[in-house]
């Protein structure tokens, strides 16, 4: 029961689910997990079962797409931030590569445990959506200015 | 009227006694005054630099404000002047007409953490800052350098950014648009270093200097972490043919960037920021 | 004797010539009033048959034209299609030449042995606007030295206006028709029942000098009168106004929709800054003769009408009309008091007159001001 208590701690610590109630806290305990992936190796890859998203406690991973000769780096996520939310939109595919670029520690949260207890409990349905939009909404405009191209040569 | 002045208008020869390539299309010129003396400027103020024949154009310092024995410009070929300047070598000469414009307030940020966002080419007139801030470490609470470049081949002062990152009184936090898998750092755009960075918003100075665009955003994520607008200082880039205030080109509401500018303190323009066309 | 200053003679009109010879004995270049090109043109003068007597103008939006008189008046027409200002900051001016020498070059200034130039026919609005230049051309930390040469040189003969043009309205920006200080001489021209005569008042040193070598008489009561009458009565000829909180109305219309109204009428040709008498914008051009030896910098006239006035790299900030029209106005009445601690706007209605379209900046000043106030 220490490891639960701990991955509660850490749930709490964390700027993703900082100030969550306690009960929904819980709920959440229940489904996640510690996990630590190594420098260059992959966290999840473009078109897997999106089976879980996580925490960065630690390090940074890198998103990436994969084309044949060459590998392109769309965004970097680093300690404090959440990872993944294909978990979140049928059909649970991974959109992107992600990969470690130096040890990282993380908080998985499985997929499947955490979608049924959303379903069961509104509140924390609400309460993991609520969370999730703004950072939503903070990826996609940050990758419109990516698509600006601000640097880039004039027209 | 005053007495007859001088004529402003009129460069001073200055030769070129280094050239450094730094990116593709961005080179750096280090200059000394053929008439011999100091040439004393504060950090942000620009020079209009004049390549025979071809015109005269603004460029921002990129020197070291406390080594007046050189004149240090970093210039990204984007016209015919850039281009002329381009293409000079060691020994040729080129005209100086300045200083001019409103300096970063260094000064005035300490005490804070000082926080420098720079995006593109406009680290290079945030870099007389840094050698300042550098100058003065003790009198800063934090020391965070942001860059935000197009891609990693398009860093600008690379080796000087990694020197200051492996200082352990800087935090240097340096992303790209974007890259391929041979790159180690951060991939993403320069507010998402802005939004997570640790320092006291209450107590932060910010210099913000690159893209027009990028510097509205980024100053909107600096606002949203609690740093006061009278604390956010921003360099602006108009047409600027004279630096006197004269020809009127570089007008910006009831600013003449030259001279009320090119550093803004943003809680004073605030209101023109986000017209469009002004 | 030497008339002092704001003594009031009065001469002959026939003592014009003798004015004119007096001014180019002592080395100055006189300017004034002629008839070229359809209208009248400020220019280099030799005597008195030089000056457009029996001539007026007419002045409408977009219409300007120039009449026969049933008087011989000299300075019956209201003003000259361009103002004194193409010959105090003209509209090319060297900056400097610069000749190649090793690997560097060697630069010599501009110029600056001009003649000293005499204006005759300074408008009210017209001295006005010199002052408005005074204050642009001399700044804290620096002056331009052609502008304050040329203007610390310069003889001005200033002459009053006894009627109005129906672009004017100098009466409500406060600059006319009444001369204020500055001029060396001002004259009244008086023309009535066979009498043909002008008072002059000295007003500096070099003005008195110039009037005690003419044949000169005091002035009558009767005379006095009739000069002190001229700019009350021009006054109240004039059919435009401007509004007295221009300024106001302009810093908050940065978003007005009317903008896209004006910008449905303006040609963006410019010719209302060409002919503005306090319009100051110049650009920069370089040139090289063939052998690449020798280079020049010239300083042109431009105008914040054209698309490349705003260009930076990128692209220019000022695309659409309506953007460059706000500008032009809203420097113009707004943003100049903050710069220059005055308004830009003299009432001389010229770019009123000039405008190919005949857009008249009272006219969009009141619209502003009605959309503001829900009219």
């Amino acid at each position: 029961m220490v490891q639960i208590e701990d991955l509660g701690r850490i749930i709490d610590e964390h700027p993703f689910f900082q100030g969550i109630d306690g009960k929904l806290r819980g709920l959440l305990v229940g489904c996640a997990a510690n996990e630590r992936v190594d420098a260059g190796q992959y966290l999840f890859r473009q078109g897997g079962h999106a089976d879980k998203f996580y925490l960065i406690r630690a390090g940074s991973i890198s998103l990436e797409i994969h084309a044949p000769g060459r590998t392109i780096m769309v965004d970097t996520l680093t300690e404090g931030e959440v990872v993944g939310w294909s978990w979140l939109v049928e059909p649970y595919r991974w959109t992107f590569d992600a990969r470690a670029q130096e040890l990282t520690r993380l908080v998985s949260f499985d997929a499947k445990c955490l979608r049924g207890k959303m379903e069961a409990d509104a509140e924390l349905g609400y309460e993991v959506l609520r969370r999730f939009v703004p950072v939503m909404g903070h990826r996609l405009a940050a990758t419109r200015l990516q698509l600006v191209d601000l640097y880039g040569p004039a027209e | 009227m005053t007495a007859l002045p001088a004529e402003p208008m009129l460069p001073s020869p200055f030769r070129i006694v280094k050239v450094v390539r730094e990116l593709a299309d961005t080179f750096t010129l280090v200059l000394q005054p053929e008439a011999g003396g100091a040439f004393a400027f504060r950090s942000g103020q620009f020079n209009m630099l004049y390549a025979f024949g071809a015109g005269e154009v603004p460029i921002s310092i990129s020197g070291d404000p406390a080594d007046d024995g050189q004149l240090v410009h970093t210039i990204r070929s984007v016209g015919p002047v850039t281009q002329a300047l381009g293409a000079l070598k060691v020994g040729d000469v080129v005209g100086v007409r300045g200083p001019f414009g409103t300096p970063w307030p260094v000064e005035e940020a300490f005490g804070d953490d000082l926080v420098i966002i720079a995006g593109g080419v406009g680290l290079a007139p945030l870099r007389p800052a840094i050698y300042q801030a550098l100058a003065n470490r003790q009198k800063f609470g934090k020391l965070i350098i942001m860059y935000g470049a197009r891609t990693p081949q398009d860093i600008l002062f690379r080796k000087e950014l990694e020197k200051w990152r492996s200082r352990f009184d800087v935090n240097v936090h340096v992303t790209v648009d974007r890259a391929t898998g041979q790159w180690a750092g951060r991939v993403g755009v320069v507010t998402n270093v802005v939004a997570r960075a640790g320092f006291d918003p209450l107590h932060t100075t910010a210099l913000v200097c690159g893209p027009e665009v990028m510097m509205r955003y980024a100053v909107d994520m600096v606002e949203k972490r609690g740093v006061p607008t009278d604390k956010v200082h921003v360099s602006m880039e108009r047409n600027m043919k004279c630096g006197l205030g004269l020809c009127g080109h570089c007008q910006w509401g009831p600013h003449f960037v030259c001279r009320d500018g090119p550093v803004f303190r943003f809680s004073e323009i605030a209101e023109l920021f986000p017209v469009r066309e002004l | 004797m030497v008339p002092g200053i704001g003594t009031k003679v009065v001469f002959e009109r026939n003592e014009l010539d003798r004015l004119i010879t007096a001014l180019r004995e002592r080395q100055y270049r006189v300017v004034g009033p002629t008839v070229g090109e359809g209208a009248i043109l400020y220019e280099e003068m030799t005597s008195s048959a030089d000056l457009p007597a029996g001539w007026t103008d007419s002045s409408q939006p977009a219409t300007y034209r120039l009449n026969r008189a049933r008087n011989g008046r000299v300075f019956g027409y209201t003003l000259a299609a361009q103002s004194w200002k193409r010959h105090l900051y003209p509209p090319r001016q060297r900056l400097f030449r610069a000749e190649r020498a090793g690997r560097g070059f060697r630069l010599s200034g501009g110029g600056g042995d001009e003649a000293p130039m005499a204006f005759i026919g300074v408008r009210a609005c017209e001295m006005a606007a010199m002052q408005v230049h005074d204050r642009v051309f001399t700044q804290d930390g620096f002056t331009e030295p052609g502008y304050v040469r040329r203007r610390q040189a310069a003889f001005v003969v200033a002459v009053e206006c006894a009627h109005a043009g129906a672009t004017c309205f100098c009466a409500s920006t406060g600059t006319g028709p009444a001369v204020g200080p500055g001029y060396d001489i001002l004259l009244n021209e008086i023309l009535d029942a066979g009498r043909h005569v002008f008072v002059a008042t000295a007003g500096s040193e070099k003005g008195g000098e110039i009037l005690a070598g003419l044949s000169c008489r005091a002035p009558a009561a009767a005379e006095l009168s009739a000069a002190a009458a001229q700019p009350a009565s021009a006054a109240a000829e004039q059919q435009r106004r401007m509004s007295a909180d221009a300024a106001g109305v302009l810093s908050r219309s940065a978003e007005s929709p009317h903008w896209d109204n004006v910008a449905g009428r303006c040609l963006t040709c410019g010719n209302c800054t060409m002919v503005c008498p306090t319009c100051f914008c110049t650009s920069v051009e370089d040139v090289t003769d063939l052998s690449g030896d020798i280079a020049e910098r010239w300083r042109n006239w431009d105008s914040c009408f054209t698309i490349d006035y705003s260009y930076i790299h990128g692209g220019s900030v000022r695309q659409s009309g309506a953007s460059r029209y706000r500008q032009w106005i809203t420097h113009k009445l707004a943003s100049w008091q903050q710069q220059f601690g005055t308004s830009g706007c003299v009432g001389c209605g010229r770019c009123i007159t000039w405008c190919p379209v005949g857009i008249d900046i009272t006219a969009e000043v009141r619209a502003l001001e009605d959309r503001e106030q829900g009219r």
